[in-house]
């Protein structure tokens, strides 16, 4: 695996606890999909990194190769691909999601 | 680009035989769908898993010619 955006994609997902590959940034998401996933880590107060997709077309289509998924917002944490937007939403609303970050040792600031 | 929800189910129990799925056309513009799919195939799987199973089936339409297809997987009571 030499192709170069695979390579940027793993430094960013070990470097950073969580990720979120999304469309826009935190404060401006530019879909409905990201813009959902950005509330519920805020809602836990999750600090994260947001990387802008529409910045980098290699990139935007370098993350669907390398996860095998094929829509983008897509959430790292420690550098585990937990899913999309439904995925996220679905673990928030049962408590999984705040789980997971606790037993990665991922702190959740406010509730 | 958009597709009918037909196809979408068509293609899903193409790839993954025993699947039930429901459809749900959630503007009533062909472009934004939810899918409730259950299968057995999905049991021991995790929900990324699942969710790629569906993708899968779905032959590289989902993210282009399918824009919004909100999914939700479960496997059958007792399976």
């Amino acid at each position: 695996m030499s192709n170069p955006v695979f390579e940027r994609i793993k430094g960013d997902i070990s470097g950073n606890d969580v990720v979120l590959y999304m469309k826009g940034t935190p404060v401006f998401p530019q879909c409905g999909f990201s813009a959902a996933v950005v509330q519920v880590l805020s809602n836990l107060g999750v600090k994260f990194k947001g990387i802008n997709v529409l910045e980098d077309p290699s990139l935007r289509e370098g993350i669907k190769q390398f996860s095998s998924w094929p829509t983008i917002p897509q959430l790292y944490i420690k550098g585990e691909f937990v899913g999309g937007c439904d995925i996220v939403r679905e673990m928030y609303e049962s408590g999984e999601l705040q789980d997971t970050l606790k037993s990665k040792g991922v702190a959740a600031a406010a509730q | 680009m958009a597709m009918d929800a037909s196809q979408i189910e068509r293609l899903i129990r193409d790839g993954i035989p025993d699947a039930k799925v429901k459809i749900e056309d959630l503007r009533g513009d062909g472009d934004h769908y939810a899918a409730h799919v259950v299968s057995a195939a999905f049991a021991g799987k995790s929900r990324v898993q699942q969710h790629q199973m569906v993708y899968k089936a779905l032959q590289g339409k989902m993210g282009n010619e399918l824009h919004a297809l909100a999914l939700q997987t479960s496997v059958p009571d007792g399976a």
